[in-house]
């Protein structure tokens, strides 16, 4: 309870400092279109608003601070303005019965969604082979370890665009081109994850298998998997968040399909700032289900396996 | 055909190699292992190149891929300096350098502390990438709205990792501060900074590769004509993949050193702690 008011004041901290950077952000323009309307601005014609910092704009015209949350192409737009695009966006076309139409962020949203899920799961699978196989083959280890954790200091998305354009020219399908780039990204934080798990029992309890005879098969399905279950859901929750970012990246470069990086970057190509920001925020929300749902997962398993403390 | 087969048998040869050599420890055999798996990929790479003949707008050979880079130094040097040295090198210092002073400057408040570290994580699990259309409106098309996304990008992680870095020093260290009668700036510096390191030094690697991604990503939104993320998008779109691929090696070498320089730093810097000791 204690904890839920700190991150009650945190949050509420974040958007009093977002709706007050409002006013210096969107100054110059509600001086311009007040003046337009006929009001009295303090310096009168534009290119000497022009020279002026944000700052001073703000100080000498305190009649203004209101109206910068009401324009439509404003440079940073207000939490509110936000809300209601998303809003309109969402639940707005499912009540015009167009839930699904290229207007409607659901669409949007599920595509990325999909493309996320199909990566992540093939990053997952993948993860999980290299690192039963690192686990089990002191020559995997030695020589594809180190190049598993070279591969993270390489900035993989900016490989993004490359990878689907050639994946396009073999007539590969737009949802797999992505999937790939997110796989890509996902894969790392399981590798590693299970690798520790795997490598978690102790010696005393190896030990105690290899009293009972025990196979590798045995050992591994009946030690090394079950203990490695913590590890595996934690990289999980990592590797979710880093799948999701791989598909907005990828629809950055393949966005005549649609989807959350396609309307990033149609709204930053005709300057619907609110567009962007309710794409951001809508990326951002289904990243926080994606990680709780995977936390959910996580308390069910790890409560039927024991494992609760 | 015979090029590829040329190359599975470099693989198997190769593969036998490193399978008999990994039973010993030696400190080479810790570099050559890794070293021959990866020419071995290339290897096979280039086989599979040559004898499928493959076009080289959906895959060009590692060989002409080398030839490229070594053909066009100066063109990825400007590259490198405008999206590393400008964007991605002064953002990372802004950027780690306020999280820390943030950090420190809740490190009083408790009650901040429980309240920032979970919406810290949340953050860093988000796909700020997404903000490089906004930074390259606010800032302009140079490097400093790059800059400005690496900043909101390593920001949040290095934050995290200080907060809980700051806390990290147990209730004896911090109650012989007491009887020596430190004041609250003495034991920050002498005592919990210091302990603070090791968790610092693995925000700061972490932030490397997200700095790098980061000013990439940004130019794929608007940037002058010279940059590494420029540079890919513009040629991807002329099929010049072998000067795509120079790209990405170089920037997965300035990565990777990058990475190697903060690890060694950490290595001096935080030399008592256990994981360091041991090596």
């Amino acid at each position: 309870m204690k904890s839920f008011l700190s991150i009650l004041t945190v949050v509420a901290a974040i958007i009093g400092l977002w709706y007050a950077a409002c006013v210096p952000m969107n100054i110059h323009e509600a001086a311009m279109q007040a003046q337009r309307a006929g009001a009295e601005v303090t310096p009168e014609t534009a290119p000497e608003r022009r020279k002026m910092g944000r700052i001073a704009l703000m100080v000498k015209n305190p009649q203004l601070w209101g109206t910068v949350y009401a324009q439509d192409r404003p440079q940073l737009p207000a939490p509110h303005q936000v809300g209601a695009e998303l809003w309109k966006t969402t639940w707005g076309m499912v009540e015009k019965g167009r839930a699904f139409s290229k207007r409607s962020l659901l669409l949007h949203g599920w595509i990325t969604l999909s493309a996320t899920l199909l990566g992540f799961a093939f990053g997952t699978l993948l993860g999980i082979v290299l690192a039963v196989s690192i686990v089990h083959s002191r020559a995997m280890d030695m020589s594809v370890m180190p190049w598993i954790i070279a591969s993270q200091t390489v900035p993989i998305l900016a490989i993004a665009p490359m990878i689907v354009v050639v994946l396009a020219a073999l007539q590969v399908d737009d949802l797999i081109a992505k999937g790939v780039i997110s796989m890509y990204l996902s894969f790392f934080p399981v590798v590693v994850g299970m690798v520790k798990g795997l490598r978690s029992p102790d010696g005393m309890q190896m030990d105690q298998m290899r009293t009972w005879y025990a196979s590798r098969s045995q050992t591994f399905w009946k030690l090394r998997l079950p203990s490695s279950m913590p590890y595996l859901f934690a990289s999980l929750k990592v590797g979710v968040a880093a799948s999701l970012i791989g598909a907005v990246v990828a629809e950055l470069s393949l966005s005549q399909n649609g989807g959350l990086g396609a309307r990033l970057l149609a709204g930053s190509y005709y300057g619907q700032t609110v567009q962007i920001w309710s794409a951001l925020l809508a990326a951002a929300a289904l990243a926080a289900v994606l990680v709780w749902a995977i936390g959910v997962a996580q308390n069910i398993t790890l409560k039927r396996m024991g494992f609760t403390r | 055909m015979s090029w590829f087969y040329g190359s599975l048998l470099f693989w198997a040869v190769a593969w036998a190699v490193n399978a008999q050599l990994s039973k010993r420890s030696e400190r080479w055999v810790r570099f050559f292992v890794p070293t021959l798996f990866g020419i071995t990929v290339l290897v096979i790479w280039e086989g599979m190149v040559r004898g499928f003949n493959i076009n080289p707008v959906l895959l060009p050979a590692p060989s002409a891929i080398g030839s490229t880079l070594v053909g066009e130094i100066p063109t990825l040097w400007t590259d490198l300096v405008q999206t590393f040295f400008k964007g991605a090198l002064s953002g990372y210092i802004i950027g780690c350098g306020a999280a820390v002073l943030v950090a420190i400057a809740v490190d009083r408040s408790p009650f901040l502390q429980r309240g920032l570290l979970p919406v810290g994580n949340f953050v860093a699990a988000l796909p700020i990438v997404g903000m490089a259309p906004i930074l390259v409106m606010w800032f302009g098309f140079d490097w400093h709205s790059k800059a400005a996304v690496v900043v909101v990008m390593v920001f949040f992680p290095m934050l995290v990792n200080t907060v809980q870095g700051l806390q990290a020093s147990d209730a004896l260290q911090r109650d012989l501060m007491n009887t020596y009668a430190a004041n609250y700036r003495q034991s920050l510096l002498k005592l919990r900074l210091p302990a603070a390191m090791p968790f610092m030094f693995n925000g700061l690697k972490i932030c490397t590769t997200l700095a790098l991604i980061g000013a990439i990503v940004a130019e794929f939104f608007g940037s002058p004509i010279k940059g590494m993320g420029f540079r890919i998008s513009t040629e991807v779109g002329r099929l010049a993949l072998d000067m795509v691929w120079s790209e990405i090696a170089v920037a997965a070498i300035v990565g990777s050193a990058f990475y190697g320089a903060v690890a060694l730093a950490e290595k001096m810097v935080t030399f008592w702690h256990p994981s360091q000791r041991g090596q």
